[in-house]
């Protein structure tokens, strides 16, 4: 009876996660066919929904099994370009339908691919150092696609890592990648409605996972490696395997990023470590290994400095203080003392105390 | 061959700044156990004063560096008092977001004071450059005080390791808290001390940086900021000739990657070679090698 | 019938000689103890045993099977578990998945089915919950299965990691001193488990302890180590004797 109980708790807390999203995926289209979303609400539908996803994919690799990975925003650029790619070289071509389903599929795949191919020496290393090998290779990627000239004639395609003329690109070709100034025209696919059925496939797979028999093995990783491999855990295939997940994950946050944009760049605000470093911050403050505290926080953090945008140039400072403050006063031992001494629960309980007496 | 002399030269410089700000990097982790994030963007503020000193108030090259280290070294010890100490005993991801807080806080403080536009900062060095080899090779005066300066910190650190209470302490704290305390080491003082050199030291590198590259902007020490990190882990985070050794190495391998390869994946060629580094030995060239107890 | 035969094993830590010439050999569903003096390199034998350390030579045999130098995971599926000295629980998963980690070999389904929740999901993890309660019922801990690990009593702590070695169906169970830390009402329940773990579950089980009060009360053959080396072996009466046993415990 009690192992029946057990898994309808975990389906049950899945269910609540997903429903959050629904629920305001529905409260959301009723303001928006009300009129009562302003412009910046609209436009920040879809990179709410791109940010939550790579939050939950980031606490994959850093709450569930426990690894420091500072190069997320890497493996959304990979994501980001292949798909870009692979819609402008077809726009003419295909439908725009079955041509964005499989540029969400090819995104995702070839950044699982890339992350398990990075996986594979790096997560030998510990720690702080793998962190600082996961953000040489976001930059190591974000660099390249920088300089990487595609396009295309009658000939086929052409490539340089120098710069567009190298690529003797006959009169009618077209450029497809053009180093620093990065994919044009890519097809405006991404909507809200998309961004939210793939946020919600993408909790589901991560929770559903968790709650599985490879999810344990990935915790128990987490918790206690050497009893892990004690009791005949596959070490290096169940972290390969949470990594690559959470990479692919993070390569369809970037199909969406990628088609929501007429003019694609890897650039340092939007693919370097400083965005891998603001999606480690939702996470942690979400709650480590907690997924629905991700998607909660991710929404709460990227609204909080657009909310904030009449204080201008403050916001950003206010954001900084805001996240210090917090650290502080959730680990700090005198803030732990003030918390217990004036907890709602203890307050709460002195009152029923006095009401018995 | 004079141009690869001068390749090498530049890069020895460019490392001697890396190997500077690293020393601070290294310290610190290895004294408080933790990547001070914010590290990078103490060398910008060093930089803005000693840019104001010299710009504003029309204060002399050498007094302005030393106002520059004397902000530092305060603004250090500040932000580990504030930021950093209640936070001793949480876990280390709590301690990283913090310090990228505090590294938010302060370039967005940067960017109200001072404005989002790039200055161009004054060298603070007014040295001839030395011409060799027919003048095939000149060497700039920031390029030599970057080199001199950097062999001065090495002796002058190690000695003072080596020699002093307070090295000694540092030592102790390093290798085991708890014990050291229980010898009677002033523990908090030490890591203050420890956050002061590192912040004294990011200044000096602060000025050298922006004399050398003469732009100072709020975000001026991030980049130099991550490649010190980089070249600290390199050498091995925690000991200090592996800061010395991994930032000389970085600035060289930079320089040569830009003048013989690509001046546009120069970063990617540094982050690749220090990925092959780690493969092969896991702690940096120097780092320790730690077992687990079963 | 011998399930472990362990013949010249050896390891040396640069110049240190860690263990030297060990000897043992474990009849099927034997009650076994390896004691000896603090540092004498009992746990050493055990990472030894379960790959943890490869030995400098050498050769370990489990049931007819040459185990030496082969991967942690390969000998635990071979057939030999463990629990550790100082307490290795999963301590953010509940006291049930920690046994369900132990299962993880024992049932299977692909990830795939895992993330789809498809029929097998279901049917195996019924399975496997029923099997773990199982296990829980056996070491009393059925009532603590949603606490995390972390949460549980020392004494309980140590019992849950006997579960979860169990759980993987092993052949020989090693405990590293499963009664440190406890007081004397809990170590005579805890013998009574073992014994009950032995007889319900055909185990053949080695164990390193310094209770001697549990060592003489449940093994049947001991072996004494001294700096690295076998000083004693043979029946625990006659071992717990000798003269020069009890000069290696008290000293001269």
């Amino acid at each position: 009876m009690k192992t029946k109980m057990n898994l309808t708790k975990s389906t049950k807390s899945t269910l609540i996660t997903v429903g959050i999203v629904v629920v305001a995926y529905i409260v959301m289209q009723i303001l928006g066919g009300a009129g009562m979303l302003s412009s910046l609400m609209k436009g920040l539908l879809v990179p709410l929904c791109i940010y939550a996803i790579m939050a939950v994919s980031l606490n994959l690799t850093v709450g569930i099994l426990g690894e420091l990975s500072l190069g997320h925003a890497g493996f959304m650029c990979v994501g980001a370009f292949v798909s870009a790619f692979f819609s402008l070289y077809f726009k003419e071509t295909m439908a725009a339908g079955p041509r964005f389903i499989i540029a969400i599929i090819l995104g995702g795949v070839v950044a699982a691919l890339s992350g398990l191919l990075i996986g594979i020496p790096v997560l030998r290393l510990r720690g702080d150092y793998l962190a600082i090998v996961t953000l040489a290779f976001g930059e190591i990627i974000k660099n390249i696609i920088n300089v990487m000239y595609v396009g295309r004639d009658e000939q086929g395609i052409h490539f340089s890592m120098k710069d567009a003329y190298s690529m003797n690109l006959s009169s009618e070709g077209q450029i497809l990648i053009n180093g620093a100034q990065g994919i044009t025209g890519t097809p405006n696919d991404s909507n809200f409605t998309v961004a939210a059925i793939l946020l919600v496939l993408t909790l589901i797979i991560v929770l559903n996972l968790v709650n599985s028999r490879p999810g344990r093995a990935i915790m128990a990783i987490r918790d206690n490696r050497i009893a892990a491999e004690s009791v005949g855990i596959n070490i290096t295939k169940f972290k390969l395997l949470a990594f690559s997940i959470s990479a692919g994950l993070a390569g369809i946050a970037g199909v969406l990023y990628a088609h929501n944009l007429s003019i694609l760049q890897a650039q340092p605000k939007n693919f370097g470590y400083n965005m891998s470093i603001m999606i480690l911050v939702y996470v942690v403050l979400g709650g480590m290994g907690n997924i629905r505290g991700s998607l909660i926080a991710s929404v709460i953090l990227v609204l909080l400095p657009e909310l904030m945008r009449q204080l201008n140039d403050y916001r950003m400072l206010i954001y900084s203080i805001v996240l210090i403050v917090m650290m502080i006063f959730n680990w700090s031992p005198k803030a732990k003392e003030f918390r217990e001494k004036y907890s709602i629960k203890r307050l709460l309980g002195k009152k029923t105390e006095k009401g018995e007496a | 061959m004079s141009s690869f002399f001068s390749y090498l030269i530049n890069g020895i410089s460019l490392g001697s700044i890396y190997a500077i700000i690293a020393l601070g990097y290294t310290m610190v982790y290895g004294i408080a156990k933790m990547l001070n994030f914010a590290h990078g963007d103490v060398i910008m503020v060093g930089s803005y004063m000693a840019f104001l000193a010299m710009g504003s108030l029309g204060l002399p090259p050498v007094v302005a560096v030393l106002l520059a280290v004397v902000v530092c070294t305060i603004l250090g010890i500040t932000i580990e008092k504030i930021a950093y100490k209640p936070l001793r005993k949480a876990p280390s991801l709590a301690v990283l977001i913090t310090a990228i807080g505090v590294s938010y806080f302060l370039q967005n403080t940067a960017l109200l004071v001072f404005g989002a536009n790039t200055k161009m900062f004054t060298s603070v060095i007014k040295l001839p450059p030395v011409i060799l080899g027919d003048g095939g090779v000149n060497i700039s005066g920031e390029t030599q005080v970057a080199i001199v300066v950097c062999i001065i910190i090495m002796i002058v650190l190690t000695t003072f390791i080596k020699k002093t209470k307070a090295g000694q302490a540092m030592l102790a704290v390093s290798e085991d808290k708890g014990a050291a305390e229980l010898m009677g080491v002033n523990v908090n003082g030490t890591i203050s001390l420890t956050f002061a050199i590192g912040s004294a030291l990011a200044a000096i590198a602060g000025v050298l940086l922006c004399s050398a590259y003469p732009t100072l902007s709020p975000y001026t020490g991030s980049m130099p900021g991550i490649k010190a990190f980089v070249a600290a882990v390199f050498g091995g985070i925690g000991s200090i000739p592996g800061a010395f050794i991994g930032g000389i190495l970085l600035g060289i391998i930079e320089n040569m990657s830009k003048a013989y390869i690509s001046s546009q994946l120069s970063d990617a060629i540094v982050f690749t070679v220090l990925i092959i580094v780690l493969l092969v030995k896991p702690t940096g060239i120097l780092g320790k090698k730690i077992n687990e107890k079963v | 019938m011998t399930l472990l035969d362990v013949r010249n094993l050896g390891i040396s830590f640069g110049g240190l000689r860690a263990v030297d010439n060990f000897e043992i050999q474990i009849k099927k569903g034997q009650l076994y103890g390896l004691i000896g003096p603090n540092g004498a390199g009992k746990t050493t034998v055990f990472n030894l045993l379960t790959g943890v350390y490869k030995p400098s030579d050498g050769k370990i045999t489990l049931d007819g099977k040459n185990i030496t130098g082969a991967a942690t995971i390969d000998i635990n599926k071979a057939g030999i578990a463990r629990t550790f000295q100082n307490i290795r629980l999963f301590k953010d998963l509940s006291v049930l998945d920690n046994v369900k980690v132990g299962l993880h070999n024992q049932y299977s389904y692909s990830t795939i089915t895992g993330i789809l929740r498809l029929p097998k999901y279901f049917k195996v993890e019924k399975e496997m919950n029923e099997k773990a309660m199982e296990l829980l019922k056996v070491f009393d801990l059925d009532k603590e299965a949603d606490f995390l690990a972390s949460n549980l009593p020392y004494g309980k702590q140590r019992k849950l990691e006997i579960a979860r070695a169990l759980a993987t169906n092993p052949k020989l169970l090693l405990l590293d001193e499963p009664a440190a830390g406890m007081n004397p009402n809990e170590t005579s329940e805890l013998m009574d488990t073992i014994r009950f773990v032995r007889d319900n579950f055909d185990m053949t089980i080695l164990l390193i302890e310094h209770d001697m009060k549990l060592v003489s009360g449940i093994c049947e053959e001991l072996t004494v180590l001294n700096f690295g080396q076998v000083l004693a072996k043979g029946k625990t009466a006659e071992v717990l004797n000798d003269p020069q046993v009890i000069k290696a415990y008290l000293g001269e």
